[in-house]
């Protein structure tokens, strides 16, 4: 077994935060592990990345070799696109859609989605929203590593437990907050996949993904959803247009 | 035994604790920082560990030697440029030698990530006559800074270990040791070593070079510089140079393999890999030292030397697994997708509501009317002034060379002679181009940018901010009517504009300080 992640971000986004979770769960699991990081002037609002690997045997290079990435996890949708000639055939991407504009030649929110659609293997979640509705926008990198954590290698309730740890100190709050953005962000990755497997587009999976009550994504009404918008080309529009949020478990209901 | 994830910055800072440190010493540079930072922040609550940053890497290694004279082990970390800073001292303690272990860590940084050049400090080792230990993984970092105290102390010479960026910036989980007491006091008062005059100085530099023969045989027997024969086509790999290496061997390949870890470079090894083969891949994370001294000057007879110096791997730049499997002439591996040519790129920039934004802004009003007015500038978060939008630097070279230049150009008639300065930056080496100036009465204008810390490494303490840097600006000799404050806001920007004109009118040597705290460090400092 051998796992190589590319976290991809913008200075300042947390993506070292992630790196802290997995690092731990996988000392934790036995498992080697190297996590090389971009420090120093990049940081300032820059591109950053970090190159995650871990495997049961011994790891050799602190850098992903072209090819060998199993997993691009991006907490920013344009710096999603940045390594995807890392990826190993079948590897997948994992991304926020919620851009972080500081430069003046960012494309534009369709193109964008457009290309990160265009992916053979991806998952799209909107962090923001997902962390806002966790209770702090900050915390969209873990929105982002809860979207990724089914494609890790080790328990849920392992992953959380380093969440805890990471924000132990920040007091209770943080930790529920954290841990609670992590889960919806597992949730709705989950759903998006399960979703985009069963037929849906890509797209119109996120535009759903937005309108449900968070709290309520259920990866298992998943291909419900799918079938019904099949069934009903006019469902989607029409819960779009419906007012406040919608329950997942509302599918019938619905249509 | 203890697991710890630890950066090879931070397993270097571990090893030191353990290997029984008595002071740490350095100036924040990327990728060298996290040493002194962690240092700093395991022994906070005891440990007796000196952990002070000092006002340069000159300082910081003379305090370190004095350590060392003292009878107690001291190490001192600086990035690679650093140590052309502390080259004077440097060179000279490997002539005296030394008594407590002196070990100096200092980070390269191959590829430029955060820095002017890509100089290889092995070649700073080898000019000062000294061993260099270069680790391949974290867990050598923190096992060889033992090694690096045992050999200064066995040999009574500073030794080196070095480091590159993505040794001292990647993660692992680091095996620990038990402690070690640190060293007695005990000074060494042998006179004739420590006082350099030529009739001592030339029996030290005797003495240093007769040290050789024993540094080469370390070497030679150092489990570091490991050979492992088998076919005719051979590989030398330099520290971490070995990590891509094998992550694109098989375990059952067949290459004839020598790592260097340890330096001098090992001749007897390097005889034997030159034996057993005739074709040889020279794989060094660096500049090619290795490479040129195996080839010479006219090259092997029936060995054919690859590397840096005849392009299978690029000459600049640094090293990573695609480019050592190119050079193994390996296929590149299947991907999924191709490049993403056409992406927007996303360099770094001042951050949102720097003060520097607002100093940068009135300076370029203030020098509105001159025809293309160029601005020196100097090391920090500011140089990021040189980009759009502001564009209001035109020259970054080393530390407190924006005064030292300015200066030049006025000499040579240039005006208006302007140099933009980072507070530290100051304290490190722009106090002296200022007196300079100031006293052959130069017309020039200095602007230091005051933000009260050392920001591009992560907000470390300013030796000269505040108060303190005003004196030491008036000290220089800086007419009181010519040395003005400024606070950059934007609500102050009319104002602030008028004053850097005022001084940019006056014919003679001015300064305008321009101070308020990098929002950085107010956050940390709010915590
Ligand atoms: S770290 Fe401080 S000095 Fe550097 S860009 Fe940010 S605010 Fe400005």
């Amino acid at each position: 077994m051998e796992k190589n992640i590319i976290l991809a971000g913008v200075g300042g986004q947390g993506i070292l935060s992630i790196a802290f979770v997995i690092d731990h769960a996988a000392m934790d699991a036995g498992y080697h592990f190297k996590q090389a990081e971009v420090h120093g002037m990049a940081q300032r609002g820059g591109a950053v990345q970090s190159n995650l690997r871990y495997a049961d045997r011994e790891i050799f290079s602190d850098l992903i070799p072209a090819g060998k990435a199993d997993l691009v996890l991006s907490v920013e949708p344009l710096e999603a696109l940045r390594y995807r000639q890392y990826l190993r055939p079948g590897g997948w991407v994992v991304t926020s859609t919620t851009p972080f504009v500081n430069i003046p030649d960012y494309p534009e929110s369709d193109t964008l989605l457009g290309k990160l659609a265009a992916l053979e293997h991806v998952i799209m979640v909107d962090t923001a929203h997902l962390a806002r509705a966790a209770g702090n926008r900050r915390a969209q990198n873990m929105v982002a590593v809860g979207a990724a954590s089914p494609m890790l290698d080790f328990e849920e309730t392992r992953l959380l437990a380093f969440v805890e740890r990471l924000f132990a100190r920040k007091g209770e709050k943080l930790v529920a907050v954290n841990q609670r953005a992590f889960r919806l962000g597992r949730a709705a990755g989950l759903f998006f996949r399960h979703s985009v497997a069963a037929g849906l587009a890509k797209l119109d999976s996120l535009r759903l993904l937005r309108k449900l009550d968070p709290d309520s994504i259920d990866p298992a009404q998943a291909e419900a959803w799918a079938a019904a918008i099949e069934d009903d080309a006019a469902l989607l529009d029409r819960v779009l247009g419906s007012e406040g949020t919608v329950a997942c478990d509302d599918v019938p209901l619905v249509a | 035994m203890n697991k710890e994830i630890l950066l090879g910055d931070e397993a270097v800072g571990l090893g030191a604790i353990h290997a029984g440190l008595s002071g740490v010493y350095g100036y924040p540079g990327t990728p060298s920082t996290e040493i002194f930072e962690f240092i700093e922040q395991r022994t906070r609550k005891g440990g007796n560990v000196h952990a002070f940053w000092s006002t340069n890497e000159k300082v910081a290694y003379e305090e370190a030697l004095g350590m060392s004279w003292a009878g107690k082990r001291s190490l001192v970390c600086m990035k690679h440029v650093g140590l052309n800073v502390a080259a004077d001292a440097f060179m000279n303690s490997a002539i005296t030698g030394t008594n407590g272990g002196l070990v100096l860590a200092v980070a390269d940084d191959p590829g430029m990530h955060s820095s002017q050049n890509e100089q290889d400090s092995r070649y700073f080792a080898e000019f000062a006559l000294i061993p260099c230990l270069e680790p391949g993984d974290q867990q050598e970092c923190y096992d060889m800074i033992f090694d690096a105290f045992e050999l200064s102390e066995a040999l009574r010479v500073p030794v080196m270990v070095r480091l590159v960026t993505r040794i001292a910036h990647s993660r692992t989980a680091v095996d620990t040791r038990e402690p070690r007491e640190q060293n007695e006091l005990k000074p060494d008062k042998q006179i004739r070593k420590w006082t350099l005059i030529p009739v001592n100085a030339r029996v030290q530099y005797a003495g240093l070079t007769e040290k050789q023969p024993e540094l080469v045989q370390r070497a030679e027997e150092s489990p570091a510089n490991a050979l492992d024969l088998r076919g005719g086509t051979g590989v030398i790999a330099c520290g971490l140079a070995g990590n891509y290496l094998f992550e694109n061997l098989e375990p059952d390949h067949d290459y004839s393999v020598l790592t260097i870890r340890q330096y001098p470079i090992p001749p007897e090894k390097v005889r034997a890999l030159l034996d057993r083969v005739d074709d040889l891949l020279i794989l060094e994370d660096g500049y090619p030292l290795v490479e040129n001294r195996v080839r010479g000057l006219f090259g092997l007879e029936g060995v054919h030397i690859r590397g840096r110096m005849t392009g299978e791997v690029p000459r600049t730049g640094e090293l990573n697994p695609d480019i050592v499997r190119k050079a193994l002439r390996l296929e590149p591996l299947p991907t999924a997708c191709d490049a993403a040519g056409d992406l927007s790129n996303r360099p770094p920039a001042l951050c949102k509501g720097c003060p520097h934004t607002d100093s940068f802004r009135a300076l370029n009003d203030a020098l509105e009317g001159f025809d293309d007015p160029q601005v020196f500038s100097d090391i920090g978060c500011y140089a990021l002034a040189a980009l759009p939008p502001l564009e209001a630097v035109h020259s970054c070279v080393a530390m407190g060379a924006s005064i030292g230049m300015a200066a030049g150009a006025a000499h040579a008639g240039y005006s208006p002679a302007v140099a933009a300065i980072g507070d530290s930056t100051f304290s490190h080496g722009g106090i002296t181009p200022l007196m300079s100036a100031v006293q052959q009465g130069v017309n020039l204008n200095v602007l230091v940018v005051d933000n009260s810390t050392v920001g591009m490494t992560g907000t470390q303490r300013s030796m000269s901010t505040g108060t303190t840097l005003d004196k030491i600006i008036l000290g220089t000799g800086v007419s009181e009517d010519h040395f003005r404050v400024i606070e950059p806001i934007p609500r102050n920007h009319e104002q602030n504009v008028a004053v850097l004109q005022e001084e940019l009118a006056f014919d003679g040597p001015s300064v305008v300080v321009a101070r308020r705290p990098c929002i950085e460090a107010q956050k940390k400092r709010a915590h």
